[in-house]
């Protein structure tokens, strides 16, 4: 099996870690990864505000970089979620319909397709889930509390699978921490305050670590704790799954 | 009512400047987002029942004019007058005939926000005709001179406190009063004398039924039956999607509605009008006021499956954190922000963005609009009509040329992380929104690709 491992573009600026943790573990796992050196970005960002007619260049490079590959992963819900719902190539159309149905993020990848029973991870600290909202709410990598339906979550068995890790409850599970993209900067106000709450819920239970499937929300919770000088630190799942 | 020609981001930013109040308003809601959670956690069918309530509605969408007919008929039989409004105006003034005809100029309404989106008490008042608000949150913004944040709660944006102020301004009261119990009571006796005086009584509806020609309106205080059944006259208006086929259908709906607004198994009346009662005249007036232009938007008629229930407000963390006013629409909140670019796609351009795509209206919503999908949705029309931010739009189009080409992408990547780590003044400042209230993520010493390059593609 051959997975191309996709890394979304602000993970591959700002978050090196997260990706090489990635990477390694799937390489623990016993997947052959590659990592296709001419990926930028999904394009989400430009679709999210509107301008998917202007995603095209993002699209038609994400299926040449990807097409061959029996399975595509991603440390990222948010990503992922936007390849399935969004991408499109005329020339192509076929591989873009493949890639769009063998796309993962990276928990769900774990648990559905490989499904992994144990992790030879260790990790003994306070931890924080952050449900970032496209893995739970669009992947369906967790249980959602709207629904009348059993609970269950995939990043959340991954973590029960460490050794040592003690994982906090939180008020409010499944609150969005308020990133959205551009939104974060659009919507200033909202978005830090809707992070600000997320952060004391954590902070509350007495998290050392916040963790999540999706860097992006972790990013924005990480510029909030820092700038109230907080010692809790945000660290992607996959660091944790690969730690020790 | 001035309508603010502020966007929802600064309307928002106002309204955090209070971050108390913020607090309160959040909790506030999102106490009642679970009650709504663990009222319908005891249905086990609940999933079903969304299933259910979003078939019958898709039915309805797909048969209105049909349905129209039919309840326009059997209503006649029952003895309603039955008008038809093409938009906000015509309804005015239909209204304004009615109680020109009943020789009155003092109306009392109870909570109907179709009204509000017809802008009728204005309108009314600009011709003479007083109106009051008999819902006892709606009186509360009435006497405030504000309009509704909320469809369901209409003054939950006001403490206690302050509407004991607006009591000894207006009702007489004493000052510093905030006990909720003496200021029901307040309310209660001022309704009183407006329901005995009253000769003409307005309603909104909440489910008119096709078969059987007849409406039902649902309330907490039971303010729309007080109304109208010590009138005259009752005039119900009612957009022409709350109509359903049957009154077993009802069933479905009654089940969803309040457990999804407010928690509550059903709501206190659920009063069903069929016929005037002896010597009374009963009127319902048919709106469109954009409806059957929504019905034509392929991606977005489903939104008119809505009954109105503020569930999506309530659980929104946005709309729990800039207050119903930063919509600056009669409905504000998801659903809100998905109707109102229908209407004015200028002067609600910003609203499909006032949201993090979260996703949680879609889910607690009783009738299944994927709301957070038609945000999206409605993004690209409104960029594609040209309503965005020139800013915005040079920004993207920046983006789309780096981001489609490897190379620039790289060097633009390298470019950043070296500012970030040497002129860090350059994106640490106030022209940068992110930096506000968050610092800048530290910028490695190489990215993954870097990394990648030097230590694993060798292979």
């Amino acid at each position: 099996m051959t997975v191309g491992l996709f890394i979304p573009c602000y993970v591959d600026q700002f978050y090196p870690g997260a990706a090489i943790a990635t990477l390694e573990l799937l390489e623990k796992l016993g997947v052959n990864v590659v990592y296709p050196m001419n990926q930028t970005c999904c394009g989400q960002p430009m679709a999210n505000s509107g301008f998917e007619h202007l995603t095209k260049g993002c699209d038609e490079l994400f299926v040449k970089n990807f097409a061959g590959f029996d399975y595509i992963v991603a440390p990222s819900g948010s990503c992922v979620l936007h390849i399935r719902d969004h991408l499109h190539y005329s020339q192509r159309p076929d591989e873009a319909a493949g890639i769009r149905s063998r796309i993962f993020e990276l928990t769900t990848f774990l648990t559905d397709i490989l499904q992994v029973k144990s992790l030879p991870a260790k990790f003994p600290h306070r931890v924080g889930l952050h449900q970032s909202c496209h893995g739970q709410r669009g992947l369906h990598v967790s249980s959602m509390t709207e629904l009348v339906a059993p609970e269950f979550s995939k990043p959340g068995s991954l973590l029960s699978m460490v050794a040592g890790i003690d994982l906090i409850e939180l008020n409010r599970k499944d609150e969005c921490c308020g990133f959205g993209g551009t939104f974060c900067v659009t919507e200033e106000a909202v978005s830090a305050k809707m992070g600000k709450d997320r952060v004391a819920d954590h902070l509350q239970h007495g998290a050392e670590y916040i963790t999540g499937v999706d860097m992006s929300c972790l990013m924005h919770l990480e510029g909030i704790l820092k700038r109230q000088g907080s010692k809790v630190k945000v660290i992607h799942i996959a660091e944790i799954l690969n730690a020790g | 009512m001035e309508q603010s020609t502020k966007d929802h981001a600064e309307l928002a930013r106002e309204f955090n400047r209070d971050e108390e109040r913020v607090n309160w308003h959040d909790e506030t809601l999102w106490w009642i987002r679970q009650k709504r959670d663990k009222i319908a956690h005891q249905v086990p069918e609940w999933e079903s029942l969304r299933e259910a309530a979003s078939q019958i509605k898709n039915n309805v969408l797909s048969n209105l004019h049909n349905y129209l007919l039919q309840f326009e008929q059997n209503a006649q039989a029952n003895g309603i007058e039955v008008h038809w409004a093409a938009d906000a105006i015509e309804h005015n003034r239909i209204v304004h005939q009615i109680i020109n005809d009943a020789n009155v100029v003092r109306m009392v309404k109870s909570k109907s926000m179709l009204t509000e989106e017809c802008g009728l008490n204005e309108y009314l008042a600009q011709h003479g005709i007083e109106v009051i608000d008999s819902d006892l949150g709606e009186r509360i913004v009435q006497l405030a001179k504000e309009s509704p944040s909320h469809i369901v709660l209409p003054c939950i944006h006001k403490k206690k406190e302050e509407i004991g102020e607006l009591f000894h301004k207006y009702l007489g009261i004493d000052a510093n009063i905030s006990d909720p119990q003496f200021l029901t009571e307040t309310a209660r006796q001022h309704l009183r004398e407006i329901f005995l005086t009253r000769k003409v009584a307005l309603t909104g509806v909440n489910f008119a039924v096709a078969d059987t020609g007849e409406f039902v309106v649902c309330t907490n205080e039971g303010n729309a039956d007080m109304g109208v059944h010590l009138a005259d006259v009752h005039i119900a208006s009612m957009g022409i999607e709350k109509l359903i086929p049957e009154r077993k259908h009802l069933g479905v709906f009654l089940r969803l509605l309040t457990r999804s607004a407010t928690g509550q198994p059903i709501t206190t009346y659920s009063s069903h009008f069929k016929k005037p009662r002896e010597g009374q005249r009963m009127h319902i007036i048919l709106v469109d006021n954009g409806r059957t232009a929504q019905l034509g938007r392929k991606d977005f008629r489903n939104s008119l499956k809505c009954i109105r229930c503020a569930a999506c407000m309530n659980t929104c963390p946005v709309y729990r954190r800039s207050g119903g006013h930063s919509y600056h629409t009669a409905i504000a909140g998801p659903i809100g922000s998905i109707l109102a670019p229908n209407l004015d796609m200028k002067k609600n351009a910003d609203l499909p963005f006032a949201s993090t795509l979260c996703g949680s209206c879609s889910n607690v919503c009783p009738v299944k609009i994927d709301i957070h999908e038609q945000l999206y949705k409605w993004r690209q029309v409104l960029v594609k009509e040209g309503y965005a931010p020139t800013v915005k739009k040079v920004l993207m189009q920046g983006m789309t040329i780096t981001l489609s080409s490897p190379a620039l992408y790289h060097l633009a990547g390298k470019a950043g992380r070296w500012v970030l780590k040497y002129a860090p003044f350059a994106v640490n400042n106030k022209l940068n929104p992110w930096y506000k209230q968050r610092d800048m993520p530290e910028p490695p010493a190489e990215s993954f690709s870097e990394w990648y390059a030097e230590n694993r593609s060798k292979l």
